[in-house]
């Protein structure tokens, strides 16, 4: 039943990952970013519940107090600044986009075939992650690709090894807050130098070798 | 052949028939209490339909002989779904010829009806808003298959009755192809029946309207049928979602104790679809037309990503 109930959550954060590549609005993904984390910290806590780890307790309170609380509040913050809550980011080909989705979640379940559904479902996750960093343009949104990503690895860790040491997790959620940071840093003196938000508008700045 | 059995599928249909209105009564008036408005009463639909019933028919000069006889073959297309399609029992006669290749061939056809008579009627509108439900229905309809093609999958059968006994004999159990399904579905018939992030079933001369476009000329009776063949038409793909997704509590064979639990079970379910549907309504924005495709590019892609994982064949 629990275990059950833990391969539901995975589905639906897939399901949030899609979501996450064909939506083109700012406010809207970092909605979804909140759903997708408390998806994730209640699969860590059924996990948790059904090992009796108390680590993975500890572990699903992080989640959803730094993924699901702290980042999207500071994601916000940025976004108001920013003056970019209403932009939206047109998503080039997304047809396209979405069969690559597709085959990305089918590559890796012919990949893991022999053990188990669910290790693939969070390896799509992390991919999918993958596949918002390199198609979207905003540098807004990059940043839920890449922290879509880290709660693909997460999922990983939890399902196929019951939760990472201790150590590590800390680790892992205080250099992902710092990330945080450190893009809001960064995109006010892109937006400084470029005037746009628009990574593609980088390659603006190399010299010409003629 | 049973005749008790031949009774319980014209029962069955003609329950299904008198129940949809309410089913759209109960959206309606979850959407007006979500809305902060005065709900109409849940069986407002029943006497918008008989005031339709009695009123005069009107029909321009232009409209020819299949402007009028459209309704009627909508009307009795949408009885024969409503009778193949299991609602609270499975091995109803008329399940024996429930194919979902079938059902999907005959909404398909209502669909083709439909447009012949909007462009009947030589009117703008008309012409308009059949483009468009092709337009949508040519996307949706793939969507549609294969969603259903996955479940066909994991019950080796297309005939409905035997994919819902299949998958009643899971409680319960956990299948990425059959949640993928599911909300592939779930997109389909939002988009099928009209429902607001594609379509607004309450428009009512705009120019983003795109089923009530169709049948804007329809007066009277015909209206009212038509009326009533989308209500019936909701309510059928809410009894698929229920019963391939959910199927709890649906009665197998002709018992009478498990009939009485089907039919409470059937109708429960359908409330919570009905206030769900309600909920959705409220809080999603209707999308411009041409952002439709994507939505059911979501529900297509889905539906094969049901169909890939069942093929490599770990459930």
């Amino acid at each position: 039943m629990v275990t059950t109930l833990i391969s539901i959550f995975t589905i639906f954060v897939l399901l949030t990952a899609f979501v996450f590549i064909m939506q083109d609005r700012i406010h809207n993904m970092i909605n979804t970013f909140i759903w997708q984390s408390s998806l994730l910290a209640a699969a860590t806590f059924l996990t948790a519940l059904n090992t009796g780890k108390m680590e993975l307790y500890i572990s699903a309170t992080l989640t959803i107090v730094l993924k699901a609380i702290i980042i999207p509040y500071l994601l916000r913050r940025l976004v108001i600044k920013l003056n970019i809550r209403h932009k939206v980011a047109a998503i080039k080909y997304p047809f396209l986009l979405l069969i690559g989705a597709a085959s990305l979640v089918f590559f890796c379940y012919q990949l893991i075939v022999p053990t188990n559904n669910i290790i693939a479902i969070s390896m799509a996750v992390m991919l999918l992650g993958m596949l918002l960093l390199i198609t979207h343009h905003k540098a807004v949104s990059h940043i839920i690709g890449f922290m879509s990503m880290e709660n693909g690895i997460f999922l990983a860790v939890l399902l196929g090894a019951q939760g990472m040491p201790m150590a590590v997790e800390l680790g892992v959620a205080f250099d992902v807050l710092i990330a945080t940071v450190l893009f809001g840093v960064f995109f006010f003196q892109l937006r400084k130098n470029i005037d746009s938000l628009d990574v593609d508008r980088l390659n603006l700045l190399r010299e010409d070798v003629e | 052949m049973d005749h008790s059995k031949i009774w319980l599928t014209i029962i069955q249909a003609l329950l299904f028939a008198i129940s949809a209105p309410l089913f759209v009564g109960i959206t309606r008036w979850v959407k007006c209490q979500l809305q902060n408005r005065t709900a109409p009463s849940v069986w407002q639909p029943y006497w918008s339909l008989n005031k339709l019933f009695h009123k005069e028919v009107l029909t321009a000069t232009t409209t020819s002989i299949l402007f009028r006889i459209v309704p009627f073959l909508v009307f009795s297309i949408t009885l024969v779904i409503a009778a193949t399609i299991p609602l609270f029992i499975i091995n109803a006669t008329g399940s024996t010829f429930a194919d979902v290749i079938v059902i999907i061939g005959l909404f398909a056809l209502i669909r083709f009806l439909l447009a012949l008579a909007g462009m009947d009627t030589g009117t703008a509108f008309g012409g308009m808003g059949a483009s468009r439900e092709m337009f949508v229905s040519s996307i949706a309809e793939p969507a549609m298959a294969m969603a259903l093609f996955a479940v066909a999958m994991m019950a080796g059968s297309t005939n409905l009755a035997n994919i819902i006994s299949h998958l009643t004999t899971y409680n319960l159990y956990f299948s990425p192809s059959l949640i993928l399904a599911a909300f592939g579905m779930v997109l389909v018939a939002l988009a099928e029946t009209g429902r607001i992030p594609v379509d607004n079933p309450t428009a009512h001369l705009e120019l983003t309207m795109i089923h009530e476009a169709m049948i804007l000329e329809y007066s009277g009776r015909y209206l009212a049928l038509i009326e009533w063949s989308s209500a019936i038409k909701l309510m059928l793909y809410a009894a698929l979602i229920n019963n391939i997704f959910f199927p709890w509590g649906i009665a197998h064979d002709l018992i009478w104790d498990d009939v009485g639990i089907g039919i409470c079970a059937f109708f429960c379910k359908m409330v919570v679809l009905a206030v769900a549907l309600g909920f959705a309504e409220v809080s999603l924005a209707k999308l411009r037309l041409f952002r439709v495709p994507n939505l059911l590019g979501v529900a297509f892609i889905f539906g094969l990503l049901a169909v890939l994982i069942q093929i490599i064949g770990i459930n």
